[in-house]
């Protein structure tokens, strides 16, 4: 099997399934017990965060846990929103933004907040220039991703960064779901950021469990009210398995990063020079740096995106089409819909998504896939 | 830039007088424990400077560690190279490249202690600046308050180029000033007051006031694990646990509420003497700030101070909870010290402890309980154990943790 489909999610490590067993059942104190068994499990936990912050650059305060992206997104945005309303009601947000974010600030619109979603060039990415002629004196947040979870564009961190620094008082969220392990850290941890969200089944990590890293200074409100675990700020006892998974998955992830990012951009361009050479291929997410080293999305035009996952499935290949949030919806692809796509050849849209464990062989037998189906779509056409 | 070695200039030392031979004897003592785990380093402490010759040794940690000495007032990272002019200028110029900013300033200053070198010292300043200005762009020349001194010293086995000084920890080498006994609780005051006694040159001992099962094994693992923080000031510290469970137990049966605590505080002092006299300590340190809890009014230290005419010295008396606060921060105390563990001074806290307790009232509730007998079984019941910096005693499990993660 050749599993193409890491952005939706990605298989977790055996080692890290093993730390999450041994965890459950040699500590399954509650870290907030005050016997020692609690405190084990409590020291764990600690351990496993300050694992956790120094991989990233952090302090051990600024690390805080989640139930994965999605919580992530809406606490950085409904969190923000309800910190800082007396300072303002107007969110900007980016027009290519995942569900979680998007949704996020549907529901605050109806709430009274203001959102302006910022346009996108055709590789599906903002501008600066954009983002500083939108900002008011009453804006409150700006949330931009990392990496687009459906075409893999980059969005231009670095400029953002330098228009954020203008407005000091303004809070910034990444999400960066797709970004971590993809040699992106310094555009991400920039000096500026405040929020940053991540996910851990994107990496390795069992599901249901993810971080948010909180510049230290910065307020934020709970969504989760109750026994005031992670410094008062969410809730719930702490999961403390996939904590401690997650803190491992992220090790393993980033050990050797910058070698794993160059093997996975090569098997990504070696599909790309590959399909490229086909006159009814259009490739949605061409140039380096632009996109991101694990991400390619391409249509055949006149075959439906669904007809070409399943007809890879049947070669044990799988890919997807370009978000799995939405493919169960049939709705056309919000981020190719923002970049002004052509809707007949966005519906013909797929994604491979690639993570540090695919391999050259794999890339070879899907274009050796690809060209037989190619010829089959043919008289589709 | 590889340094060869790192010349320590010394802090109040120089007041000193007679002493100075013991200050400085102590200090080259105290530099070489600290540096003890780092391999073929040399430490000669001479009557002006103390010089440790690296060696090879890794001069950032080396660095590290000296931050930590008191009776430091700075240091700098030197180069030692040839005694030849071209040779000194490449030095200067790339130690000036290393530290360049726009718009910053220098000065040479040079010293000769070899009179038969070929140049004096206003031709090295100025040979030597001008080499500066001419291959660092951008950088200029300032006698008063420049950015960066460049010090070059001629000495008779090589020339020495040294850039910024490092400031050190200031304070009196620990040791030079006595030694005494140091009331540790385990919360945020205790610690920062034992930091500021060392500064003073004291050597503490700490004595800890444990009350199992009221208090946890974890409250006395932070109090060690506190202990292994101060322990980098000295090099090593003793710790002495003194049981204190039945004295708690039986004046909570045979003293009225209101005077709890001041009877509490009463035995733990006659017993911090009590030690104190044992290892010829001669005075006691505390972490009490006036007016921050009931125990720490002027009438509640007098009627608890009544039990002794050793000093009781209170280095933190005057400071604000905030800036203990933020001393405890930069001495790396306070996230352990605001850990979650009861201590002795917190469980059989009366709801209303007497603010101003009656120091007669104080004596004659005291009465009711056996006050010799039980200083002897607690003091019988004594631990001691030598504590080193690094030391780890809260999470004995890292090593487990680190497989699994």
């Amino acid at each position: 099997m050749i599993y193409f489909d890491n952005s939706a999610t990605t298989k977790a490590a055996p080692e890290v399934v093993d730390t999450y067993a041994k965890v459950s059942a040699n500590y399954w104190g509650n870290p907030s017990s005050l016997h020692n068994f609690g405190e084990q499990a409590f020291n764990l936990l600690e351990q496993s965060r300050q694992q956790i912050a120094d991989l990233i650059g952090a302090k051990l305060s600024e690390i805080l846990f989640t139930s994965g992206g999605t919580e992530g997104d809406n606490w950085a945005i409904k969190g923000t929103a309800m910190a800082k309303r007396e300072f303002g009601n107007h969110l900007i947000t980016t027009a290519v933004e995942h569900p979680a974010v998007h949704n996020s600030m549907e529901q605050l619109k109806q709430l009274g907040f203001e959102v302006t979603y910022l346009p996108v060039d055709a590789n599906g990415r903002v501008s600066a220039d954009d983002l500083r002629a939108a900002i008011r004196p009453t804006t409150i947040l700006v949330s931009t991703m990392a990496v687009n979870n459906e075409i893999g564009a980059v969005q231009p961190l670095a400029e953002i960064a330098t228009v954020m620094r203008d407005f000091p008082k303004i809070h910034w969220h990444i999400d960066a779901v797709q970004g971590i392990g993809k040699g992106l850290a310094d555009l991400i941890f920039n000096d500026r950021v405040d929020f940053v969200t991540f996910s851990g089944h994107k990496f390795h990590a069992p599901r249901g469990i993810g971080f948010m890293y909180k510049r230290q200074g910065r307020k934020i409100a709970p969504l989760m009210a109750g026994g005031g675990q992670e410094r008062n700020l969410r809730s719930g006892t702490e999961n403390l398995p996939a904590i401690a998974a997650m803190a491992k998955a992220l090790r393993m992830l980033l050990t050797d990063e910058a070698a794993k990012v160059q093997r996975q951009r090569e098997i990504r361009l070696a599909i790309l020079h590959h399909i490229e050479t086909f006159a009814h291929v259009t490739i949605f997410s061409k140039d380096l740096p632009v996109f991101a080293p694990h991400i390619l999305c391409f249509a055949i035009e006149g075959v439906r995106g669904e007809t070409i996952v399943h007809a890879f499935e049947e070669h044990n290949i799988y890919i997807s089409t370009t978000s799995a949030c939405s493919s169960k919806k049939h709705v056309e692809s919000s981020t190719l819909q923002a970049m002004a796509i052509d809707e007949g050849i966005a519906t013909s849209a797929v994604r491979i998504s690639l993570d540090e464990h695919n391999t050259m062989a794999e890339a070879e037998e899907f274009n050796r896939v690809f060209d037989q189906l190619y010829q089959q779509f043919a008289k589709l056409r | 830039m590889e340094y060869s070695e790192i010349m320590v200039r010394y802090g109040e030392l120089s007041t000193k007088g007679k002493n100075k031979k013991d200050f400085i004897k102590q200090l080259g003592h105290n530099v070489r424990k600290a540096l003890s785990s780092f391999e073929g380093l040399e430490v000669r402490a001479q009557h002006d400077r103390l010089h440790v010759t690296l060696n090879g040794a890794d001069s950032a940690a080396v660095m590290d560690r000296l931050k930590g000495v008191f009776g430091i007032e700075n240091f700098s990272p030197a180069v030692k190279v040839e005694k030849d002019l071209d040779t000194i200028k490449a030095t200067a110029i790339a130690m000036a490249k290393e530290d360049f900013h726009p718009g910053m300033t220098f000065k040479i200053n040079t010293r000769r202690q070899d009179k038969e070198f070929a140049y004096d010292t206003y031709q090295l300043n100025d040979m030597l600046g001008g080499a500066v200005l001419d291959n660092v762009p951008g950088i200029q020349v300032q006698m008063k308050h420049p950015d960066l001194e460049l010090r070059v010293e001629i000495r008779m086995n090589g020339a020495f180029i040294s850039g910024q000084p490092i400031q050190g920890a200031g304070g009196l080498p620990v040791g030079t000033g006595g030694k005494a006994v140091m009331m540790l609780s385990g919360g945020i005051d205790s610690p920062v007051a034992s930091y500021y006694g060392m500064r003073r040159g004291v050597k503490l001992d700490m004595v800890h006031f444990f009350s199992p099962p009221y208090t946890s094994e974890q409250a006395l693992a932070k109090a060690k694990e506190l202990t292994a923080k101060l322990a980098k000031y000295s090099g090593g510290i003793q710790f002495i646990q003194v049981p204190f469970t039945k004295i708690q137990e039986t004046i909570k049966e045979a003293v009225p509420e209101g005077y709890l605590m001041t009877i509490q505080r009463r035995m733990m002092l006659r017993l911090a003497v009590a030690v104190a006299e044992m290892r010829h300590a001669k005075g006691i340190f505390n972490g009490e700030s006036l007016g921050q809890v009931a125990s720490q009014t002027l009438e509640s230290m007098a009627a608890i101070n009544d039990v002794t005419s050793m000093p009781i010295l209170r280095p933190l008396l005057s400071m604000d909870k905030t800036e203990i606060i933020k001393v405890a921060k930069d001495i790396d105390t306070y996230e352990l010290s605001i850990l979650p563990y009861e201590d002795c001074c917190t469980i059989f806290t009366p709801p209303a402890p007497k603010t101003r307790p009656d120091l007669e009232k104080s004596r004659k509730f005291e009465k009711n309980i056996d006050v010799e007998g039980l200083m002897k079984e607690a003091l019988d019941g004594i631990t001691i154990t030598e504590i080193r910096p690094g030391d780890n005693f809260l999470n004995q499990n890292e090593d487990v943790f680190a497989e699994l993660l």
